[in-house]
């Protein structure tokens, strides 16, 4: 199916050299909750590559934000395997950088000192936290200024704005260099006109690092904007149950979001949800 | 901008002027009423007794001030740290919680016969109560800032790769500052009732001695000098809780414009 619609249309092709081995792999993953009856996931398999940017779309309440736990290993599996980085995943892995919808800044930190947080706690950051502050402070001041936030650093969190909070959120979750980026709905509790500018920050961050990413979400624009591939889930208990390719050409833009094909990937992903909610 | 100058001096000048008020009030009411002087004398007299008693009222005021404070920072101390592992593992919150709830509804003035008993006449049996008294408020609310914290905010920490003890030193314990504050608020003035209840049963010195001596002499007078030394007193240390806490949490009063 995915052959038939992408000759339909013009080639938009932009090759990038995909890594044989995935580097996360989910083998028949499924999870249910204590004294929870029935499954939360139901043997789902997944994959995701090196410097990958995969989102992960479904009902609400299917479990999405389950899966990220899942990954991360904040959550055991019940039955199946999650393999990241060629590893087997027991406890919770080090160093992956996370975001969620709640931007969860320390009150207490200004924000260039959250930002420094990471590098507090990772290795090998941490062991040099003392005698490379300077460096480490100008590190995350780069990160500010990359998402627009670089006259912010000494304001607390909270003399931001919703919007400027998130962007301080993303410098956290990648000051590290982390090799996953775990979105759970990250701008989901921002204005239209905010959401859409941090499409475009997000984009710039991962076309200049490359990390893997993978994004929980309810908004199939922003899925099909960010992501290299989409995974649609069906509702509880949370199967896979289609996974489409997003083959635009980057840096995509906002206008581009307004182009036919675009919106066709939208819109078939939309029927795909209509379809597992039913 | 000179509206809101004058509302604040408005607002910071209120409490003296409702001092001033109710003084005026017992002033009069004491004068004009025929209520004899033994029973409600005049702030003047009590002025007077002021003036009168200087010495020993600065001597007592000190002795019940060391013992307050003394019984304070053990309250601290002990309760920061049961705070902690109360609010931290919830294997000792279940065991210890039931325990501290019964403790804390013991009437302490029972458990002074048991302090006389064991520690003797003097400032130990004070110290003990102001402590018994301060200790329950700043448990339950360090285990309160722990136990509410964000769980996103424990998954940012844990999917870094932060230990438990980074995790507590990094966020439960900045989360629990402002808790903690509210609690020496209220744990300071309770060692204050703490230690005075003490001195008047079981002491030689201090302001709760000095009113009993009064009393039983019918210097009304003095007892009141007493009572206003020690409310004067229990406003100085809430006054500088509020300030530590300023400094220490002033993050949490964003709401009140702390901007």
């Amino acid at each position: 199916m995915n052959l038939q619609l992408v000759s339909a249309r013009e080639p938009i092709v932009q090759e990038r050299p995909v890594d044989a081995r995935p580097f996360i792999n989910l083998k028949s993953v499924s999870l249910a909750y204590d004294g929870d009856a029935g499954l939360t996931l139901d043997r789902v398999s997944m994959d995701v590559g090196q410097g990958e940017f995969v989102a992960v779309v479904g009902p609400s309440g299917c479990g999405k934000s389950t899966l990220m736990k899942l990954v991360t290993g904040l959550l055991p599996a019940t039955s199946g395997e999650v393999i990241v980085d060629g590893g087997i995943v027991r406890g919770p892995i080090k160093g992956v950088g996370m975001a969620f919808q709640n931007a969860t800044l320390m009150p207490w930190r200004t924000t260039l000192k959250n930002v420094l947080l990471p590098l507090e706690i990772v290795q090998p950051f941490k062991r040099d936290r003392w005698r490379k502050r300077a460096e480490h402070a100008a590190r995350a001041q780069a990160m500010l200024d990359a998402v627009g936030l670089g006259a912010f650093g000494a304001k607390f969190p909270w003399q931001l704005s919703g919007g400027m909070q998130q962007r301080a959120n993303l410098c956290r979750a990648l000051v590290h260099e982390p090799k996953l980026l775990m979105l759970d709905e990250p701008f989901a509790a921002l204005d239209a006109f905010t959401r859409e500018e941090l499409w475009g920050v997000m984009q710039a961050l991962w076309l200049q690092r490359r990390f893997s990413a993978i994004l929980v979400t309810h908004d199939l624009r922003e899925a099909v904007f960010l992501a290299d591939r989409v995974f649609v889930m069906s509702k509880k208990p949370a199967r896979v149950i289609c996974e489409r390719r997003i083959d635009l050409p980057r840096p995509r833009t906002i206008e581009g979001s307004f182009e036919p094909h675009f919106i066709d990937l939208v819109h078939e992903m939309r029927g795909k949800i209509i379809e597992a909610r039913s | 901008m000179k509206a809101s100058v004058r509302k604040r001096l408005v607002r910071q000048s209120m409490p003296w002027l409702l001092g001033a008020l109710l003084l005026a009030c017992w002033q009069i009411a004491s004068t004009r009423s025929g209520v004899s002087h033994a029973i409600l004398p005049a702030p003047s007299e009590v002025l007077h007794a002021f003036a009168q008693y200087r010495s020993a009222l600065t001597e007592h005021a000190l002795h019940t001030v060391v013992t307050s404070l003394i019984g304070f920072f053990l309250a601290l101390i002990g309760g920061v740290l049961l705070g902690l592992a109360v609010g931290a593992s919830p294997v000792i919150y279940s065991g210890v919680y039931p325990l501290l709830v019964a403790f804390n509804a013991i009437p302490k003035v029972a458990l002074l016969p048991l302090f006389v008993l064991w520690c003797g006449i003097g400032f130990l049996p004070a110290i003990l109560t102001a402590f018994s008294l301060a200790f329950f408020p700043i448990v339950v609310n360090v285990a309160t800032g722990l136990a509410t914290i964000e769980p996103e905010m424990e998954d940012v920490m844990r999917a870094l790769g932060a230990r438990r003890d980074e995790i507590l030193l990094k966020v439960g314990i900045p989360r629990s500052l402002p808790y903690l504050f509210a609690a020496l608020k209220v744990a300071i003035t309770l060692a204050f009732v703490g230690s005075v209840i003490s001195e008047t049963v079981a002491s030689n010195e201090g302001i709760g001695v000095l009113m009993m001596a009064a009393s039983s002499r019918f210097e009304v007078s003095l007892v009141f000098a007493g009572i206003i030394v020690i409310a004067a007193l229990a406003i100085a240390f809430y006054g500088i809780c509020g300030l530590v806490e300023n400094y220490m949490a002033h993050w949490a009063f964003r709401a009140r414009g702390g901007q």
